[in-house]
């Protein structure tokens, strides 16, 4: 693979953009009237990657496994149990307040739901406007008419959609704009939660190319994150497979379809049904369900569910080690290459 | 003669005054133990169309026009009192999100034998036996424990699995599923699939399958229906319309889904958005976003005709290439 082995070495050349080290979160689960605290989840545990410039770094794993967690975490929209995550080479857990706020101008989020990332009560134009007001931009009122106008022209919308409320613009147009108001700072990096899970295939492909067109335009680098495999493979260079809180498997992803090393990874790559008919899948390839975060299976997390799992497995959790192909695999037997 | 077949399907509301229709040119038909699938983009009349098929549109005020006929029965001229008879006894519905189609307060168990007990006479004790043991066929572990929790206790997967008990507990002839797998993970999705596909075999029934994935019409599907603003657009066997599509909606469709190993860069978008109900264009609805649209596309509607290979399709590009 000759190709991947180029863009790998170009990728290395440069260095760590966003560095996450051994990041931890720990949530407290309460219920009943007086709200006892009923027990603890590890919601994230001890995750370590790190980002280059310009790279696409893609995040998959089934609901509850702690993608957007992550993406919390990295934003420092939640605080940590422990880790860092360093932006530039900078922990972002150590900004002071002020410091911290001039750093939200350079990391910025785009949401799942693009029907409550807005406020239905703003029109886009002020939806746009509101960043440059929190930031101390100082615009008039022209310049800003008119930096917000080519702003929607770059994401596709027409400069009349400004006059809009959220209501009025279609699923698409809404991921539209709400991508236009994470660009008005123009963050050099951004978390992509599930942009278009909300939306219909025909939307999301159109979504999918102006962020590829945003990010060679304006040097952007993402992480994304999604439910979608086949999305995730073709739109990212890397990909992190999570389950139950936990890094699986960091992959490239040219390798994922036919070279991924963990077994979750490759049940997950046999459970796509893909758009080509006369392949019908015979056996589904992972029986249950993710088990309950409350009741973690003893050893690897993914025992329950291993048709590869021996004693070891139970008894001893896997760490993440790397693989002679650039990537990162935390099991006792990976599969072969 | 199908079992179930579906001609020129209408369906109209009153919206501020004005007619609008929805749904309109719905032709097809489904045979015992297939699986029917029906594709389309939000809005585009897949949920509708199975609500038509049940007669559930008329009681919201729609109206419809064509005919359903199930059995050789014509389902549009019987009574609502006939047509309770048949809904859910022979025709079952099994609904989008498990989530919140099952009752918070009352266990599950209670809840499938509530729509068995509705249809068949027999005593509640009987029809617990016969959902324990349905529940087991399903897969679901522990059924006779199951049988006591409530939703809440559940996970989506076994949510979901209650839900096709209850469909299923009274044997109905015809299975309709709308989106039956959107809100689960893929891996729990395979083995809902594959839990279709042994009913589906087992007890002859005939399944309709709506859903916006194409993935999953493809590996679990017979036939399809592809749907675009409320018109039937393109309607054939599985692999003729996957492997060569002939109407450009499907064509452009399939190009937007994106695949394992599929050259970046390489993804196609249609461009605009599915037009809302009340504004459809004149002529063929996919005329303004159509590549190959010409003149008579604007003004005159495509009628659905069989082309080779038994795939019948509305597009004025095949309208001197008839089939017999």
């Amino acid at each position: 693979m000759p190709a991947t082995c180029i863009r790998e070495k170009k990728m290395d050349n440069m260095e760590n953009f966003i560095e996450v080290n051994n990041l931890s979160v720990l949530f407290d689960v309460r219920a009943g009237l007086l709200l006892r605290k009923i027990g603890t989840i590890q919601a994230v545990n001890n995750v370590s990657f790190s980002i280059k410039k310009g790279e696409i770094l893609g995040v998959v794993g089934e609901s509850g496994c702690g993608k957007s967690t992550l993406a919390r975490l990295i934003l420092r929209l939640i605080e940590p149990k422990s880790g860092s995550v360093k932006f530039n080479g900078k922990d972002i857990f150590e900004l002071s307040k002020k410091e911290l706020r001039k750093q939200r101008s350079r990391m910025a989020m785009v949401f799942q739901d693009p029907y409550s990332a807005m406020d239905p009560r703003y029109t886009i134009f002020r939806s746009l406007s509101e960043p440059f007001q929190i930031q101390n931009a100082h615009f008039n009122k022209e310049e800003r008419r008119k930096k917000i106008d080519d702003l929607l022209k770059l994401v596709g919308l027409d400069p009349q959609h400004g006059f809009a409320y959220p209501h009025e613009l279609s699923g698409g147009q809404k991921q539209r704009a709400d991508i236009a108001r994470v660009l008005t700072l123009t963050p050099p990096f951004i978390v992509l939660d599930e942009p278009t899970a909300a939306l219909d295939v025909s939307v999301q492909a159109q979504i999918i190319k102006l962020l590829e067109n945003l990010r060679e335009k304006l040097d952007l680098t993402f992480l994304f994150i999604s439910h979608d495999l086949s999305l995730v493979s073709y739109f990212c260079h890397r990909v992190i497979v999570m389950y139950l809180g936990r890094v699986a498997e960091i992959i490239s992803a040219d390798l994922i379809g036919e070279h991924a090393q963990h077994p979750y990874t490759k049940a997950l790559v046999e459970s796509i049904f893909r758009t080509v008919p006369g392949e019908k899948t015979k056996a589904p390839p992972l029986e249950g369900e993710v088990p309950s975060p409350f009741n973690l299976p003893f050893g690897c997390v993914f025992v329950s569910r291993c048709r590869y799992a021996q004693s070891v497995c139970h008894e001893e959790s896997p760490v993440l080690k790397n693989t002679e192909h650039g990537g990162q695999v935390a099991c006792h037997f990976p599969l072969d290459f | 003669m199908s079992f179930l077949e579906v001609r020129d399907l209408e369906v109209e509301f009153q919206v501020d005054k004005k007619p609008v229709t929805p749904i309109e040119g719905v032709s097809f038909e489904l045979n015992e133990k297939e699986v029917l699938g029906i594709v389309g983009e939000t809005g585009s009349g897949k949920s509708l169309t199975a609500h038509a098929i049940l007669g559930l549109s008329t009681l919201v005020g729609g109206k419809i026009r064509g005919s359903v006929k199930f059995e050789e029965r014509e389902l549009l001229s019987i009574s609502e009192k006939e047509m309770q008879s048949i809904r859910g006894a022979q025709i079952a519905f099994i609904p989008q999100n498990p989530m919140t189609s099952l009752d918070p307060v009352y266990r599950v168990g209670d809840q499938i034998v509530e729509g068995l007990t509705q249809h068949a006479k027999i005593s509640k004790k009987q029809a617990k036996q016969q959902v324990i043991e349905l529940m087991g066929k399903l897969h679901i572990p522990k059924p006779d424990r199951v049988f006591q929790q409530y939703p809440h206790q559940l996970s989506g997967g076994l949510k979901q699995r209650i839900v096709i008990a209850m469909g299923l507990c009274t044997n109905p002839r015809l299975l309709i599923a709308d989106e039956p797998t959107t809100a689960l993970d893929v891996t729990v999705q395979a083995q809902i699939m594959r839990l279709f596909g042994e009913m589906t075999a087992d007890r002859g029934i005939g399944l309709f399958l709506i859903t916006h994935d194409l993935g999953v019409i493809a590996q679990v599907c017979d036939k399809v229906a592809v749907m675009y603003a409320g018109n039937m657009v393109e309607f054939g066997k599985i692999k003729p319309v996957f492997n060569t599509p002939s109407h450009p909606y499907t064509k452009a469709l399939l190009d937007c889904i994106p695949y394992i190993g599929m050259k970046k860069g390489s993804l196609s978008a249609i461009f605009g958005n599915v037009p809302s109900a009340g504004n459809y264009p004149t002529g063929c609805r996919y005329h303004p976003r159509c590549p190959h649209s010409s003149s008579q596309c604007e003004t005159r509607v495509p009628a659905l005709i069989q082309i080779e290979g038994g795939t019948r399709v509305a597009c004025h590009l095949y309208q001197g290439k008839k089939d017999g």
